[in-house]
């Protein structure tokens, strides 16, 4: 019978303070969880600032600062894939609302440009009303071996 | 690390050396106040070296824009240098590469302000 070989899943849970400084935290987490899956260093970045940059807009933008409501972040390594959920409690928000950043009539706008990077950064990429409230977003990021 | 700023004079030309991380909050921030008050010195030949910024995010991507868009409204010229790789992959994702007047050597980045 063939031995099951293949590394153990982990996942990380935690409860994010609607502050700035609960980005630093999550995008530490993620660099170690690409770190165990053996993404590249490069990659490592993109993927936590993917998480940074999904966990800004869940404190600004979902949250907007309430000391009341947490972030939830999960992330998941399993043997090829990373997975991250992050939850706030905000009013959720519509993908299809937000402009292109990269179209000319957009490209001189100071911000708008977190969403694209985190699409640029992973390979899936889905955001849905979370319940009771809020919003959900899934990032998954597939390490490839050669 | 939070970021760094110190201004330097070159000719006529002011350069910003700008070191850590351009994340928001008080990194971006200190960024945008910079320019602001180099504006409101009278400063509109504005380089920003940014050899030692070891990380940027969207907002500090956006301050760039900002910055850039408060100079050339002022009537004046923001230029970028030394751009570290990670700096520079953000800025052809973002397709702001070709807004930007781009150098990779301060000698040529202040010989080419004109007037």
């Amino acid at each position: 019978m063939a031995e099951d070989t293949a590394p153990p899943t982990r996942q990380i849970e935690r409860y994010l303070d609607s502050r700035l400084e609960s980005a630093d935290a999550a995008e530490e987490a993620a660099i170690a969880m690409a770190r165990e899956v053996g993404l590249d260093e490069e990659e490592q970045h993109r993927f936590g600032m993917a998480v940074r940059e999904t966990v800004v807009n869940a404190v600004v933008h979902g949250n907007r600062y309430n000391a009341r409501k947490k972030v939830h972040l999960r992330i998941t390594a399993e043997q090829n894939r990373l997975t991250v959920t992050v939850t706030d409690e905000g009013e959720g928000f519509e993908l299809e609302s937000l402009p292109n950043p990269v179209a000319e009539e957009n490209i001189l706008q100071q911000s708008g440009r977190g969403i694209f990077l985190i699409r640029t950064f992973v390979d899936e990429f889905r955001v849905r009303r979370a319940t009771p409230k809020g919003a959900e977003v899934t990032l998954v990021k597939y390490a490839r071996r050669g | 690390m939070s970021v760094r700023l110190s201004t330097r004079q070159v000719g006529d030309v002011v350069v910003v050396d700008v070191s850590g991380r351009i994340t928001l909050g008080e990194g971006s921030s200190s960024l945008r106040e910079a320019i602001r008050d180099l504006l409101a010195k009278g400063n509109r030949k504005i380089l920003l070296n940014l050899a030692d910024v070891s990380y940027i995010d969207s907002s500090g991507i956006g301050e760039l824009v900002s910055g850039y868009t408060s100079v050339t409204n002022a009537g004046g010229q923001l230029k970028l240098v030394n751009l570290t790789k990670r700096v520079n992959d953000l800025l052809q994702i973002t397709k702001l590469y070709t807004i930007f007047d781009i150098y990779d050597n301060e000698i040529t980045a202040v010989r080419s302000f004109s007037g």
